[in-house]
């Protein structure tokens, strides 16, 4: 007779049955990419996640823990990775990438939910610091619209007349990472997302509508901020991150508020175009103590 | 009157025994009648190996404020008072009854003379009634109100939340009538100013029951509640039907309230008319493992897998036998255990229902801070118990949990964080005696 602490029957989500979910998410968009940027998309996407998980394995091997690629979070780490890298990053880079995003920021942290900081969005910055020159290095689909530039070096740089229109930026018309170029993709993702439960509203919305207002209030155009740089792929994917981002879900406005603020002061006032990386991870350092002080009023637990 | 919801888990119903109307089954060659069926001291037996008894005999008495007697639930001989280990995992004493098949009645099973509070009460303690949907707390505690001034409601708990369980539900459309009698009688003698019954919304039939049989009673509202799991937990029924919180360390009392199982009130206004006192129990038998689930009624301290026998025995070997529902009920060690007072269902589990699966690494999803009616925080709290900080871990209000179970249920890394809950507050406990 088997005999255990209740309860005795169980949800039927795992951790991965979640992981599937994001990556079923996830999907559109690579699609999209695949459309708008050729075959070469796939292999950057291959090898970040083969390494990604490979990394994972290798890894778990070594430290003689328990094995858990089977739970797809490698898996996911890997497509964000290349989701984040422009087309023509040399694919050594690539991979070397992968191995920091699951190693340092993973696997050192005593892997999955212990890590403090994004895997995939650590790995870009290492990359973006490291290979400045190729991971700025932009490519389009069409040679219509504008090469070598993303909407938001187009505007830094005063160039507005050059600048794709919002169609062409929402469908992937622009240039950019391989994953963040259409934000019709990533949005019917994040549609799967909450449909799926996966994640909550919190964080999208309240980083995006950030994002929105304060471009508005500076007097830029919030639907191009909106619309390019990562915003979306950042916002849906990236600082949903359950171990990087609060628990509560007051928290988790907060934490989206956060996000977007950096993210508008970066791109505003700082050098890099692209800010939203460097915001989620400013805001994964002071996660936790978000969670710590937006904590639930416990039933009855006032008085004492 | 707009009262924030509390949280819950939406966890599957499988309600097949709804409309199994109890029957009852032969009376048990054995029963065996621990003496520990309540919290509170164990009461004393007051009979001994050899003694013919009667259906409703005392045979242990209470042995303190909270605490009842024990009645026999067969007519026959005791043949001998075995220690018995129970499945919380404390040692009782308990007499084991070879049963004569007779049912004779015992000359002391007549109606009680009630006609002031005091003699009320009496009557509830000597009936051996404790709630019937929970804990085993003895009822006459509740009752037993200093200043009956200050009770304003008295909150029936008909919100049988627990997935499988229909035996509340059977009581509410068949005894109807005996559950608005107790809540008169607790009105007469206890003196609440309102009465709420709360229903889980997935019950339409014993709403509108209710809404009909009390239509001319304003002080008796039915209360409709979403099928949320665990509606039926005392505070979650109290903060939703009155916007009050009992605070830590408190009871209902505390904030004017009293609250009450359905079948617990049948049973009062019953042993007010009859005076038999709790021998019987009328329980959802169910489960992937039984051959044909019902609602039986069962003598108290029939060995369970009796019971199962009445339901057309196993139709696939049982690996996990639970007393009550599957959100808080108890996993018992095998079938010979006996059938307790407070036990509304048994269920049996096969083999893919009795396994879990495997747990992993906590991926911080939040899904248990979401889920916690409390508003606790689960996985921080697993994090306290592992590195032993007691006063994080009341910082974080583990004293509160009510081991509803919502956290382990949603939680997608299967993590044990009720066990580890309860162990907390053991924990938590023991450092404060040592103080
Ligand atoms: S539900 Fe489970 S995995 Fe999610 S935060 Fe709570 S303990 Fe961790
Ligand atoms: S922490 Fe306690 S009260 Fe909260 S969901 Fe878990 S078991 Fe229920």
């Amino acid at each position: 007779m088997i005999v255990t602490c209740s309860p005795h029957i169980r949800h039927q989500d795992t951790t991965k049955s979640i992981m599937r979910d994001v990556l079923i998410a996830l999907a559109p968009a690579l699609l999209v990419s695949v459309f708008v940027f050729g075959v070469h998309a796939l292999v950057l996407v291959a090898v970040c996640v083969a390494f990604a998980v490979g990394a994972e394995y290798v890894f778990e091997k070594a430290c003689g823990k328990p094995i858990t690629i089977g739970d797809y979070s490698a898996v996911v780490t890997g497509l964000l990775l290349a989701y984040n890298l422009p087309l023509g990053l040399p694919l050594w880079m690539a991979a070397f990438g992968s191995i920091v995003a699951i190693i340092f920021a993973k696997q050192l942290f005593g892997g999955i939910g212990q890590n403090f900081a994004n895997p995939a969005i650590t790995a870009r910055i290492v990359l973006l610091i490291s290979f400045t020159g190729p991971m700025t290095d932009w490519v389009t689909g069409y040679p219509d619209t504008v090469a070598g530039a993303t909407p938001l070096t187009l505007m830094a740089t005063g160039q507005t007349d050059k600048m794709p229109s919002i169609a062409q930026m929402a469908l992937g018309q622009i240039g950019g990472c391989i994953g963040e170029v259409s934000a019709v993709a990533l949005l019917i993702g994040f549609a799967y997302l909450l449909y799926r439960k996966v994640i909550t509203w919190h964080i999208t919305i309240s980083f995006i509508a950030t994002v929105a207002v304060l471009t508005a209030l500076l007097g830029q155009n919030p639907v191009y901020h909106m619309l390019t740089g990562g915003l979306m792929l950042g916002a849906i994917f990236m600082a949903t991150d359950y171990s990087t981002s609060p628990q509560t879900p007051k928290g988790r406005v907060i934490f989206g508020i956060g996000c977007g603020i950096l993210t508008v002061l970066i791109r505003v006032y700082g050098n890099y175009p692209e800010g939203v990386s460097f915001a989620i991870l400013l805001m994964n350092i002071i996660a936790p103590h978000i969670s710590n002080y937006t904590r639930n009023k416990a039933l009855g637990g006032a008085a004492k | 009157m707009s009262i924030k919801r509390l949280s819950g888990v939406h966890a599957p119903h499988h309600k097949n025994t709804a409309e199994c109307a109890p029957q009852r089954i032969p009376t048990p060659d054995k029963v065996i009648i621990p003496m520990n069926m309540h919290i509170g001291a164990p009461s004393t037996p007051v009979v001994k190996a050899g003694d013919l008894v009667k259906v409703g005999q005392v045979i242990g008495e209470a042995a303190g404020f909270v605490s009842v007697p024990v009645h026999a639930s067969v007519s026959g001989k005791v043949v001998k008072i075995d220690e018995l280990l129970m499945a919380n995992g404390a040692k009782a004493k308990a007499v084991v009854i070879e049963a004569d098949g007779l049912q004779e009645v015992a000359e002391t099973v007549v109606p009680p003379t009630v006609e002031t509070t005091e003699q009320f009460l009496a009557a509830v303690r000597a009936s051996g009634l404790v709630g019937l949907g929970g804990a085993g707390f003895p009822t006459v505690v509740k009752l037993s109100v200093k200043n009956p001034n200050s009770i304003d409601y008295l909150l029936i708990n008909g919100a049988e939340c627990e997935p499988y369980i229909t035996s509340d539900l059977r009581t509410m459309i068949d005894d109807c009538e005996h559950i608005i009698k107790g809540a008169a009688l607790i009105k007469k003698f206890v003196g609440q100013k309102k009465t709420i019954i709360g229903i889980e919304d997935n019950k339409p039939e014993a709403i509108k029951l209710f809404q009909e049989k009390t239509a001319n009673d304003p002080d008796f509202e039915v209360m409709a509640m979403p099928s949320l799991y665990p509606q039926g937990g005392e505070k979650v029924l109290i903060h939703n039907a009155t916007g009050r919180d009992v605070p830590e360390g408190k009871l209902p009392l505390d904030v004017g309230c009293i609250v009450i199982n359905v079948t617990t009130l049948a049973f009062i206004s019953k042993y007010i008319e009859t005076g038999m006192p709790l021998i019987e129990k009328c329980l959802t038998v169910d489960g992937s493992a039984v051959a044909k689930p019902g609602n039986v009624i069962a003598p108290i301290g029939t060995p369970i897998a009796k019971i199962f026998e009445f339901c057309g025995g196993y139709k696939a070997e049982p690996r996990k036998i639970l007393y009550g529902g599957p959100m808080m009920g108890i996993s018992v060690p095998s079938d010979e255990v006996p059938l307790l007072k407070n036990n509304n269902a048994v269920l049996a589990f096969a083999e893919k229902e009795a396994t879990l699966a495997p747990t992993t690494a906590c991926i911080k999803c939040g899904r248990c801070v979401a889920a916690c009616p409390v508003g606790l925080m689960p996985a921080t709290i697993e994090h306290a118990f592992k590195i032993k900080n007691v006063d994080m871990l009341n910082e974080l209000k583990v004293m509160l949990c009510m081991e509803c179970g919502c956290c382990s249920f949603v939680c997608p890394a299967k993590r044990e964080l009720v066990l580890t809950n309860k162990l907390a507050k053991a924990m938590v406990r023991e450092a404060s005696q040592k103080k």
